[in-house]
């Protein structure tokens, strides 16, 4: 399918569910204005020319790669909470580099998002040689983290192999 | 069946409790840890799982409500606010470090804390 077609169907979605008016005057300027944006930046949301079905893999699996997420910020907020709450304050902040395997930007992005909400870890840089600059907060977190578990699963999303020795 | 209504405010009253809970745990560790990314550590993290739980809270109750066409509409608008909270939260939180990190702001090591 082309992704310009995808985009419209998107974007008027998006103003069914925002507009929450379902007379032909809405709907006629929905489609007018979705009409315009697509036209106009319609190949944003896509990087290659057509929509495929591995698109559409991608996006079950980033949603399967949610609850996951999910859990371990909640995990490692109430790791956080006990530091903010303890009254000797035990944390102790240093700077982690870790070089990544990934290589697409969009995992990329995706793992340093991953990173920074996990809390107790803040991707500050990616470098060119694809290293991540990373502040923790501290050394449970970096251990976390260090696992490279996370890494294995975001590759997994964007069909990426990633061999840890 | 009996307290169904009753069953579901309890859980929603528990959603929110914690969500607040972590709003607080946020603040506190921006009061007290002692530098600049360390304060980021605490807001930028504790404010978006406290947001989401808090709007996943509302959600629930207004579906409990009036379990309509209309309260669908409004729960989905509040799912959509929680999935941009998802996407802006950390972004501004890394671009606030780069910031930090490109201006030479040197983060705190564990060696100067024991002093």
């Amino acid at each position: 399918m082309n992704k310009k077609v995808v985009t419209f169907l998107i974007l008027f979605s998006l103003w069914c569910i925002f507009s929450g008016m379902f007379d032909v005057f809405h709907l006629a300027l929905g489609v007018i204005s979705c009409l315009i944006i697509t036209l106009i930046s319609g190949d944003l949301i896509f990087k290659s020319e057509k929509f495929t079905k591995s698109h559409i893999r991608d996006g079950i699996r980033f949603i399967k790669y949610i609850p996951w997420l999910f859990y371990q910020i909640i995990l490692a907020n109430i790791h956080v909470a006990y530091l903010a709450l303890h009254p000797k304050m035990p944390i102790q902040p240093f700077v982690l580099e870790y070089k990544a395997k990934l290589k697409k930007d969009i995992s990329k992005v995706v793992f340093a998002h991953s990173i920074t909400l996990t809390p107790g870890t803040i991707t500050m840089d990616i470098t060119k040689d694809n290293i991540f600059v990373i502040h923790c907060i501290s050394q449970k977190v970096a251990d976390d983290l260090l696992t490279g578990e996370m890494e294995k699963k975001v590759g997994r999303i964007f069909g990426e192999n990633i061999e840890r020795s | 069946m009996i307290n169904f209504d009753f069953a579901l405010n309890i859980i929603v009253g528990v959603i929110v409790g914690i969500g607040l809970f972590f709003f607080f745990t946020a603040t506190v560790g921006l009061l007290r840890f002692p530098d600049f990314y360390c304060k980021l550590q605490a807001t930028g993290k504790g404010d978006t799982l406290g947001a989401i739980l808090t709007l996943l809270g509302i959600v629930i109750y207004i579906l409990k409500e009036d379990f309509s066409f209309s309260t669908i509409l409004v729960s989905l608008k509040l799912l959509f606010i929680i999935f941009f909270i998802f996407l802006a939260n950390p972004t501004a939180t890394h671009a606030i470090t780069k910031a930090g990190l490109d201006s030479g702001v040197i983060p705190l090591r564990k060696e100067d804390l024991e002093r």
